[in-house]
């Protein structure tokens, strides 16, 4: 018994008090910030892994970026990874970061669902499946409902059955092997529901666009809610995506 | 001589492994498995003009030497098979039957591997894998997945059960791939392909991509400096002791103790933190690269990591003392899910969990690279092969690899100044490349055209092996202890499926 207090005095409370604020340690890799300096357009575009970054303007995909960081190595004064971690939206179009500007990864809320705010804003359980996903956004997810993150506080939790959810995270870029489990998957999670897809490798493909072992026609059939860049996504940005999708309620703002 | 011996990451021409006739081939090889410090870390076969060129690598771990040796044969001939001798080589061939459609006479178990894309019978599917089945009344199946209770990679499980008690367990996977070998050749750029080694275990990056730099330095002819390599050393021991902290949380969820789920979940934090204050990225993405070292480790880096380990241990050795000393954890953990000796050593089990099972194998030891050359590591050893064991072995590993990144942080390495240009690899070559990730030895082989660019490129994680041990394990087990047996192995889907 003592020693059991003992460890829990240790232990502490481990939990991050404001996950909308909270400062990450040393560095990381979140949403890049593109200058108006002149570079080697060319050299630039053909240096990134999975052809996230366009031309004219120069953008970042972020639903392609693999967070490497190469182009900001090799042109440090051009581009510059931030530590802000909201990197999440709704919108395709807004994952797209261009140069000449520094504005923050926003949700569009005229593209959510009004069911959204009214069924999800206090409870969210989530069903995750793994569709060639290579278990680090997976890491990240569990991360999500550890002590230091502690998203049950919010009421969002993964849970063990589609029938029990109200909606499906999908990992991986969508291999044909796990083509018809996720399909079935999806089809068991009772009305309404949404989808999220976690990881770069979900959003694009990543690394793995276009290889023939992938079937990604899932994602033409239904309205995404969610995309949560990241290779692997981190909690914070999952955390912070999920409760601006579901505390943003459309009709209000 | 029948075959030639390289060491780890050594470059050889092409040309000069022995070829011989498929039968001496096979006497050779298999014979060499008799000896028990030799296994099979690579079997695979290259197309080479209409026929199949079949090419096996078996390490040695006392002379720490890779005996390379190969054979050519005809898709359509039906050979006999090494499995019949040796069940280690079981999973080789299953996949030379499924790429190529090459048929054996005397296989045991010649079954799908994981269906790949290019596989050669392109009507067999997924849904319809051939599973094992009994006829009895008294049995009864149960089928798990492919998508599970938890935030897990997919797999499916087909247990054969009498009332509680397992009998059978058949593991069915593929659900992962994703073509990963041949987007190494179709992908040009190093970057994309050192991208892609991040990506074949995500929770074994550091391993991965050590085994494809070193494999790509070697076909370069590049000599990595002190800086890389204590880099490469550092990461992968502080992967090992992130994933062992985080398996131990688990394996205290899957028996339901909370205090210890709690506990060593969040010592993992720091550590995959630590990587992030490091490198950018809490799992090390980005951290390893061919030739070029993007995040030098200063000596503010080294007094971070040097603390963060002081306030881990002792809380890390309060909450295993406390653990692994109460009756009712112990209970679900000794004598549960058992390998013995003679079946890891059959298997060709590597890894952790062959060292828990008895088998010394370890690639730290028996063919050293980057700071082990010079470490005189000596690997935990557990004996009874249980789910206590691959405790045990995982905690004393912790407690190894902080003193060993004790000693590394004494000596930092200088900033390279003089940055040497990387080169390009050599034409006609082989190199195979071999890493002790926390899981065990990872396999990386790569063949170069006459041009120098990449014509083969093979991965080997050590899930291969294991997912077989997992199997054996569970017999005869209580079907409720299977997740406990599953996570003290905690064996990669995406490794394995490719």
């Amino acid at each position: 018994m003592f020693n059991t207090l003992k460890i829990l005095f240790h232990h502490g409370r481990q939990s991050i008090p404001n996950v909308a604020t909270a400062e990450l340690p040393g560095i990381f890799r979140g949403r890049p910030v593109i200058t108006n300096e002149k570079i080697d357009t060319a050299a630039l575009v053909k240096l990134c892994p999975t052809g996230a970054i366009g031309s004219s303007p120069i953008s970042i995909d972020l639903g392609k970026c693999t967070f490497c960081g190469e182009c900001a190595f090799a042109f440090p004064n051009k581009i510059t990874f931030t530590k802000d971690y909201k990197l999440a939206t709704n919108s395709l179009e807004r994952l797209i970061v261009t140069e000449g500007t520094n504005q923050p990864v926003l949700l569009d809320a005229s593209l959510i669902r009004s069911e959204i705010s009214k069924y999800f804003s206090g409870s969210l359980k989530l069903r995750q499946v793994s569709a060639g996903g290579d278990n680090s956004c997976e890491m990240e997810l569990n991360a999500c409902g550890n002590v230091n993150f502690d998203m049950g506080r919010f009421g969002i939790e993964f849970v063990a059955s589609p029938r029990h959810a109200d909606g499906i995270v999908i990992t991986g870029p969508l291999s044909e092997n796990m083509a018809l489990p996720l399909q079935i998957c999806y089809d068991a999670i009772p009305e309404p529901k949404i989808i999220i897809l976690a990881g770069t490798d979900a959003i694009s493909g990543g690394i793995f666009s276009g290889s023939p072992a992938l079937n990604r026609h899932f994602l033409n059939q239904y309205k995404i809610d969610l995309y949560v860049p990241g290779n692997p996504i981190h909690p914070l940005t999952f955390i912070n995506g999920v409760l601006d999708l579901i505390r943003t309620n459309p009709r209000h703002t | 001589m029948n075959h030639i011996a390289v060491k780890n990451n050594e470059r050889l021409s092409l040309t000069s492994i022995p070829r011989s006739d498929y039968e001496r081939f096979l006497e050779h090889n298999t014979a060499l498995l008799d000896d028990s410090a030799n296994h099979c870390v690579t079997y695979f076969g290259v197309p080479e003009d209409g026929k199949i060129k079949l090419i096996c690598g078996i390490a040695n771990d006392n002379e720490h030497n890779i005996y390379l040796s190969c054979a050519e044969i005809n898709r359509t001939e039906i050979l006999p098979s090494f499995s019949k001798h040796h069940l280690a080589f079981q999973v080789f061939e299953r996949e030379l039957h499924e790429n190529f459609g090459i048929n054996f006479s005397d296989h045991p178990w010649l079954k799908p591997v994981r269906f790949a894309f290019d596989r050669a019978d392109k009507d067999s599917c997924i849904e319809y894998y051939p599973f094992y089945q009994s006829d009895s009344v008294e049995l009864h199946e149960v089928g798990v997945g492919p998508i599970h209770a938890g935030i897990i990679e997919p797999g499916h499980f087909r247990f054969i059960c009498n009332g509680e008690q397992i009998l059978h367990l058949e593991i069915q996977l593929g659900f992962q791939h994703r073509g990963i070998e041949r987007l190494f050749l179709e992908k040009k750029t190093l970057l994309q392909r050192t991208t892609l080694a991040e990506s074949i275990a995500g929770d074994t990056v550091a391993g991965h991509t050590t085994a494809f730099v070193n494999l790509w330095e070697a076909l370069c002819g590049f000599q990595a400096d002190d800086e890389l390599r204590f880099t490469r050393t550092l990461a992968l021991e502080l992967e090992r002791i992130a994933v062992h902290t985080g398996d131990l949380s688990a394996i205290c969820t899957d028996i339901g103790y909370q205090l210890g789920n709690a506990v060593f979940g969040r010592l993992r934090t720091p550590i995959i933190n630590f990587f992030q204050q490091w490198c950018g990225n809490r799992l090390a993405k980005g951290l390893i690269r061919a030739g070029n070292n993007h995040f030098p480790f200063d000596k503010e880096l080294g007094i971070a990591l040097k603390n963060m380990l002081d306030q881990y241990k002792p809380d890390f050795n309060e909450i295993c003392q406390k653990t692994f000393r109460q009756p009712s954890v112990l209970s679900r953990l000794e004598k549960t899910g058992v390998v013995s000796w003679e079946q890891a050593g059959s298997i060709g089990a590597v890894g952790m969990a062959a060292r828990a099972s008895g088998s010394e194998r370890d690639i730290r030891k028996t063919h050293p690279h980057d700071k082990y050359i010079n470490l005189g590591h000596q690997p935990v050893i557990k004996h009874h092969g249980d789910v206590y064991s691959r405790v045990q072995v995982r905690k004393a590993e912790i407690i190894q690899s902080i003193g060993y990144i004790r000693d590394l942080l004494m000596h930092l390495p200088a900033e390279s100044r003089e940055k040497k240009e990387l080169g390009s690899p050599a034409a006609n070559s082989i190199v195979i490349s071999l890493t002790e990730g926390w899981r065990g030895e990872i396999c990386h082989c790569a063949i170069t055209d006459q041009q120098g660019a990449l014509r083969h490129y093979k991965i080997k994680d050590p899930s291969i092996h294991n997912w077989v041990a997992l199997a054996l394990a569970v017999r005869n087990n209580e079907i409720s202890d299977f997740p406990v047996c599953n996570k003290s192995f905690n064996l990669s889907y995406s490794g394995h499926d490719l």
